[in-house]
């Protein structure tokens, strides 16, 4: 112990100590006591203890050690009292882990099993993304509601129901094996994903509009998956795609507007963080010059490094932009996909060509925000006004992220 | 760890009536991997009849306790030593049976 520290100095070390060690806690915690319960408010309490007792005792000199020991000892405290209340009960509770750890070629780590757990798809797309918040990135209850506009019972209630599932059922408490970690893991990526698209673009009126601390929360998980997993392109791929989007954050809202990417101020970009990203996507390029085929977080990232490669929108390689689309169209050949290649399109011939292409999709996109946005974009460069005028309000009515409302009705106001 | 695993069908859009002998081959696995405890198809739900005794008489009711499109057309019970394991065999018995399955654990 090094003594008594100035406050502000331990209230640092402890919220230094919940960022890099929580994870590992509750995962080290689950698998040594079988228990996600146990492990969740183990970990819980041990934070609680150091806000307690560092101000006066210092902060200890290997903060990770000193909270597994105060967790392991709050665990067995726990168990040993509900043990006395009921064996049999807390027996019926364990989480099943018989399985001798296997040389995988994959790192095993408590945190990976923890996170495949966590993002089981036996759970409710919610769940997986609330129960991943709390057990993996640490945030609390409260902050998850306050993220998605939820009531706090409702949240914890979710969490609670998954924890019970996750034992009543046996979801095993493992990384999956080699034949389907792909699988798997593109449902781990998906949470991440959401909880980046939520911060990105807050659907709430009563939000700010962009949610910096879902997009960080979603960077940081994206890191950590990354960091487990070093080897998979689709892990890197997503989080190039969330730096090079997150790169742009400052630029993209103007006094309560939405501002489109041409017309950014593109000297406000994120330096470091676009030069993270385009590096991660230069790995991946040379990977798929090897022969390994990328998914569509990779093409996403790929776009995504075409845009930020440019100092000035004319800049832009749009026919790299289309190309790169199709690609993604042969992997989802969604409507969504086809709309944004439509967009892009715009630029290479035209958007009479481009307009075209998003016609087709309106029985599709109809409810669809974005489609009507684009539309009615189009529409307006081809002085179609009384059109792009209808589509504007359509997208407006359909929008529910503030700056994107009040961008829309500022263009849909320029026309005659 | 022991699942019930119930064989889903339709009634405006029923499973192929084709599928006894890939099942028996299924079953056949089942039993090899130690995986099998019990299995048996159900005869239609109008053959059902509900009994009430929770009042000073017992009440028969004619039908299934549930009317719905969807209704229970077998079931099996499988060891498993965990979710997993139990899932990746339900997909195999979806194919099987050309059905929807449902996994639900024993307490």
């Amino acid at each position: 112990m090094n003594g008594a520290v100035p406050v502000n100095e331990t209230v640092e070390a402890v919220a230094r100590a919940h960022r890099d060690e929580w994870a590992r806690l509750v995962g080290s915690l689950a698998r040594r006591f079988g228990n996600l319960d146990v492990a969740e408010e183990a970990a819980a309490e041990a934070f609680a203890t150091a806000v307690a007792r560092w101000p006066t005792d210092g902060v200890p000199r290997n903060p990770a050690a000193w909270l597994t020991t105060t967790a392991q000892r709050k665990a067995v405290d726990r168990l040993r009292r509900e043990n006395q209340r009921d064996a049999r009960h807390r027996e019926a509770r364990m989480l099943h882990d018989d399985t001798p750890p296997e040389p995988l070629g994959l790192v095993d780590d408590d945190r990976l099993r923890l996170i495949f757990t966590c993002c089981h798809p036996a759970l409710a797309m919610p769940s997986r993304v609330a129960l991943t918040l709390r057990l993996v990135g640490g945030l609390t209850v409260p902050e998850i509601a306050r993220a998605f506009l939820s009531q706090e019972s409702a949240i914890g209630q979710r969490i609670t129901r998954a924890k019970a599932k996750i034992k009543a059922a046996r979801i095993p408490y493992r990384v999956p094996s080699a034949d389907d970690l792909p699988a798997r893991l593109s449902g781990v990526l998906a949470v991440l994903y959401l909880v980046f698209n939520e911060g990105y673009l807050a659907s709430g009126p009563g939000t700010d509009p962009v949610r910096q601390d879902l997009t960080a929360e979603a960077v940081r998980l994206a890191r950590l998956v990354r960091e487990l997993l070093p080897d998979d392109g689709e892990v890197a791929g997503l989080l190039a795609l969330m730096l090079l989007t997150e790169a742009r954050r400052e630029a993209r809202v103007e006094g309560g507007e939405l501002v489109t990417l041409d017309e950014q101020d593109r000297t406000r970009w994120d330096a470091a963080l676009t030069a993270e990203g385009h590096r991660l996507v230069r790995e991946r390029l040379v990977a798929a010059a090897a022969g390994t085929a990328p998914g569509r977080y990779q093409v996403l990232a790929a776009i995504n490094a075409v845009h930020t490669s440019a100092r000035d929108v004319r800049d832009t390689d749009w026919s790299q932009v289309v190309a790169l689309y199709d690609q993604l169209a042969r992997l989802d050949p969604s409507p969504v996909v086809a709309l944004n290649r439509a967009i892009a399109v715009a630029e290479l011939d035209g958007p009479e060509v481009a307009l075209a292409l998003v016609e087709h999709l309106g029985s599709d996109l109809d409810d669809y925000h974005p489609y009507h946005a684009a539309r009615a974009d189009l529409l307006r460069r081809l002085c179609r006004d009384a059109e792009a005028r209808a589509a504007y309000d359509r997208a407006i009515g359909l929008t529910g992220n503030t700056a994107e409302s009040a961008a829309l009705t500022r263009r849909r106001d320029t026309l005659r | 760890m022991q699942y019930l695993v119930s064989v889903i069908d339709d009634k405006t859009n029923p499973g192929r009536d084709d599928r006894e002998p890939l099942i028996s081959a299924f079953n056949e696995r089942l039993i090899a991997d130690g995986h099998w405890v019990f299995a048996g198809g159900l005869a239609d739900t109008d053959a059902a009849t509900v009994v009430d005794n929770r009042g000073d008489e017992p009440m028969l009711t004619d039908g299934p306790f549930v009317e719905s499109k969807e209704f229970l057309a077998g079931v099996w019970i499988w060891e498993a030593p965990d979710l997993d394991v139990a899932l990746a065999l339900a997909a195999e018995a979806s194919k099987v049976c050309a059905r929807k399955i449902e996994v639900r654990p024993f307490l």
